[in-house]
């Protein structure tokens, strides 16, 4: 089996800011694995501005932003990027196995970075009842649709839930013409950044229901409908609250959940409730040489945080290769 | 256009009927509404291939059930390709009292010609049950049951009638049926007129009101709802048999079961309602499975669930109606198919074969029926040997579309060859989107997969036919 010093997993803003951290570090040789094929992630659908205000001190969109680090990751010649690999197993001897289109290899690591994000929490984890007919989307797979593909999912939305995807995507539905009829968040407050529920909602008159929950999902074949209904500080319906919203479409937007199957599969340490590592500080696991960073190891609100905290995973794994540090 | 037989139905029942007459020279015509096979009753299945017990022994469904999960262990599961899993079922107690009931089970199932069947104590269990929770006190142990794909069944059916000479029409909704005396019978469906000697009703929900079409209106289907709820796969092991509480009157309560594709199943809840469209869960109905399933396994919680659905049983009577009407020469009522349908669908389509040669149906052999149907590749029940020998055959096998449950853009595209004309029909086949993301990071690419190989603009892609497209407007 070949050995690699360093392989990444994960071509996004996470990924990318760690390999090209540990080579400035030293590390001489990394293997940078991305599912997709381009870098970037998910900053690649995220073509709305407001990234990079801290890390580049600029308003940049996500395709911006991730571009400024495509481009050196491609310029440099100690970071071997390998597209529309799909990394299937990791073993807690660092042996990974990766399909690709053609091959089913098997490489092994001196150190592993798992920077293979988040995944949205689904209407199935809230457990909404009612019918399970079409137009109910995350929120980030509506994004996709819309600015990756040009597809506009429906007609009129209702958002549940207030995260930023959410939020977002609010807007971005409203500015191509679908009616946004409401976004329903069954906390007191938003979970989104607070420039988003402004710009998002309150300059598109898009009204937001604090203390609300959608109860149900109507529609046989296309969503036609959501019951909606009030509830108190304890999250229980106010019995005579409830009312509909007739809407083709409900996007979901309650949160993110960090991917980590494959470090699980490795055997590590695992949170149950929030789905991180388990380890003493971010971006370290319960196996020595493997490394979790960006939104697999906790979920962040900005991309700039995660460039930072995955440059510094970056570095422990040049630390750790280069034996300095038994971590 | 003349057949000699028509079927209504390709859910389970008409699927098996439509493989069965397929081995003789018959010219064969299934009339489907849905989109695609298996899309009603047959989608919501729990995928239990049952022993036979918990049936009166003079029963028509309990020797059917007996019979059909012979047929599936030593025929159907090897020529079909299916991935049928014998992992034996337990009948639990909560109160020793309740002894005698599993006796009086055992007896009856013993009647049936059910066989191994064993009274296991708690020591029995700590060992081959080790989840149960502390309230179980004994089981009827049963190892003859075991479970397999509901859907994938009916494909493997469908695929394997139409490869041997069946017709399969989708989208095609009978709406009138004219009775012509010896000629047999006109059918009107998808605006269409067939003509057939024979119909055989295999409706589901809808065939009392097929049989009323055809001037025999004799019985009355009730849906009764089922919800089931899925746990997420690292759940896999949490049981190694599908385990059931003692029957009451109107089911056989809330199951936990193993499925064959790794997450573990809770529920179903049997309630009657009136509508035969309402596929809807609800709060009570989740309380209610996870009470159920909580009392034999307390490890189970709200936070294992990964996806949810509800089904209707069509119920007629306590008994299956298998039957030739003989005021309406011709006419073979197969209804009333509830639990256990899926496991008595092969015994089922010999009893409706003999039943049509009974009333002068001429049955000869067709020389060149094939019975095997090859089993489609799926990189999730296969080791890396294997996929890698599938890579080499075609790189498209190694290009993966679905993250969750580990689905290749080739056996997308597999799937649409052999039929599947909608994203649940690719779901139901593949797999893909039925992962803990449900879709979020595979949707479109499957979409557009299903563009390229139907040749159909993306506005047209559908969860599951006509009127659930998945977007409004594609723009440049």
């Amino acid at each position: 089996m070949e050995t690699r010093d360093l392989i990444i997993v994960g071509g996004g803003p996470a990924g990318m800011a760690a390999a090209l951290a540990a080579r400035a570090a030293g590390v001489g040789d990394v293997l940078l694995l991305e599912r997709d094929q381009h870098l970037g992630g998910i900053l690649n659908q995220c073509i709305h501005p407001g990234f990079g205000l801290h890390h580049f001190k600029a308003e940049l969109t996500g395709p911006e932003y991730a571009d400024r680090f495509v481009e050196l990751v491609k310029g440099d010649p100690g970071i071997e990027v390998r597209l529309r690999s799909f990394a299937v197993k990791l073993t807690k001897d660092r042996e990974l196995s990766f399909l690709r289109p053609g091959a089913l290899e098997e490489v092994k690591a001196r150190a592993v970075i798992l920077a293979t994000g988040c995944r949205e929490r689904t209407r199935e984890m809230i457990l909404i009842p009612g019918s399970r007919p079409a137009g109910v989307y995350p929120a980030g797979l509506a994004q996709k649709m819309v600015n990756i593909e040009g597809w506009i999912p429906g007609r009129e939305a209702v958002i549940i839930g207030s995260g930023d995807i959410g939020l977002i995507m609010a807007r971005r539905m409203a500015l191509e013409g679908v009616k946004v009829k409401a976004v329903v968040e069954i906390q007191k407050t938003s979970r989104g950044l607070v420039r988003n529920v402004v710009q998002c909602l309150e300059d598109f008159g898009i009204p937001l229901y604090f203390q609300h929950r959608v109860a149900a999902i109507r529609g046989r074949d296309r969503v036609e409908s959501v019951d909606v209904v009030r509830v108190d500080d304890g999250l229980k319906d106010i019995p005579g609250s409830g009312f509909k919203i007739t809407c083709d479409t409900a996007l979901i937007s309650v949160g993110l959940i960090p991917e980590n199957e494959l470090l699980e599969m490795a055997g590590a340490e695992i949170d149950r409730r929030t789905n991180t590592p388990v380890a003493a500080e971010v971006n370290l696991t319960s196996i020595p040489g493997v490394f979790a960073c960006g939104n697999a190891c906790k979920v962040y609100d900005l991309v700039d945080w995660v460039t930072r905290d995955s440059g510094v995973a970056g570095r422990m794994a040049a630390e750790y290769l280069a034996g300095g540090k038994a971590v | 256009m003349s057949h000699d037989v028509i079927i209504v139905g390709a859910g389970i029942t008409g699927a098996a009927i439509a493989r069965e007459l397929s081995r003789y020279r018959l010219k064969i015509l299934i009339l489907e509404k849905e989109a695609e096979p298996a899309f009603g009753v047959s989608k919501s299945n729990s995928g239990i291939i049952h022993a036979g017990t918990q049936n009166p022994p003079t029963s028509l469904k309990g020797w059917l059930c007996v019979e059909g999960n012979r047929l599936m262990r030593e025929e159907l599961s090897g020529d079909l390709g299916l991935n049928f899993v014998q992992c034996g079922q337990l009948i639990v107690v909560f109160d020793l009292a309740d002894l005698p009931e599993l006796e009086n089970i055992k007896t009856e199932g013993e009647a049936l010609g059910v066989k191994g069947l064993e009274i296991v104590d708690r020591a029995w269990l700590d060992k081959n049950e080790p989840n149960l929770g502390p309230d179980v006190k004994a089981a009827l142990y049963v190892p003859s049951a075991g479970i397999i794909s509901p859907y994938r069944f009916v494909y493997a059916l469908i695929e394997n009638a139409v490869k041997n000479g069946a017709e399969l029409k989708v989208l095609h909704k009978v709406t009138a049926i004219r009775v012509k005396g010896k000629e047999g019978f006109e059918v009107v469906a998808g605006g269409e007129v067939y003509r057939a000697r024979y119909l055989v009703n295999a409706a589901g929900l809808y065939a009392d009101e097929i049989s009323a079409m055809a001037g025999a209106a004799t019985f009355k289907i009730t849906p009764r709802k089922g919800e089931e709820y899925l746990l997420d796969k690292k759940r896999e092991h949490i049981a190694r048999h599908i385990v059931f509480p003692l029957p009451s009157k109107t089911s056989k309560g809330i199951l936990i079961i193993k499925t064959s594709d790794g997450n573990p199943m809770i529920g179903p809840t049997a309630h009657d309602i009136g509508d035969k469209e309402d596929l809807s869960t609800s709060d009570e109905g989740l309380a209610e499975v996870l009470a159920g399933a909580r009392r034999m396994m307390p490890s189970i919680s709200g936070g294992d669930i990964i996806a949810y659905f509800a089904g209707l049983r069509p119920v007629s009577g306590k008994d299956f109606v298998i039957r030739h009407e003989d005021p309406v020469p011709g006419l073979v009522n197969v209804a009333g198919i509830q639990s256990p349908g899926l496991t008595s669908a092969p015994a089922i389509a010999v009893m409706a074969a003999d039943i049509l040669r009974k009333h002068g149906l001429a049955l000869e052999p067709r020389e060149e029926f094939q019975r095997a149907r090859p089993r489609p590749a799926h990189l999730f029940q296969i080791p890396p040997e294997e996929t890698r020998r599938l890579i080499g055959k075609n790189p498209s096998y190694g290009d993966i579309v679905c993250r969750c449950e580990l689905v290749s853009a080739q056996e997308v595209r597999d799937a649409v060859k052999r039929g599947a004309r909608t994203l649940d029909g690719v779901k139901f086949r593949t797999r893909a989107q039925a992962g803990r993301c449900h879709g979020g990071f595979c949707t479109t690419r499957i979409m557009k997969i299903m563009q390229e190989e139907l040749g159909l603009p993306v506005t047209a892609i559908t969860k599951r036919g006509p009127g659930s497209e998945l977007i409004k407007e594609e723009r440049e």
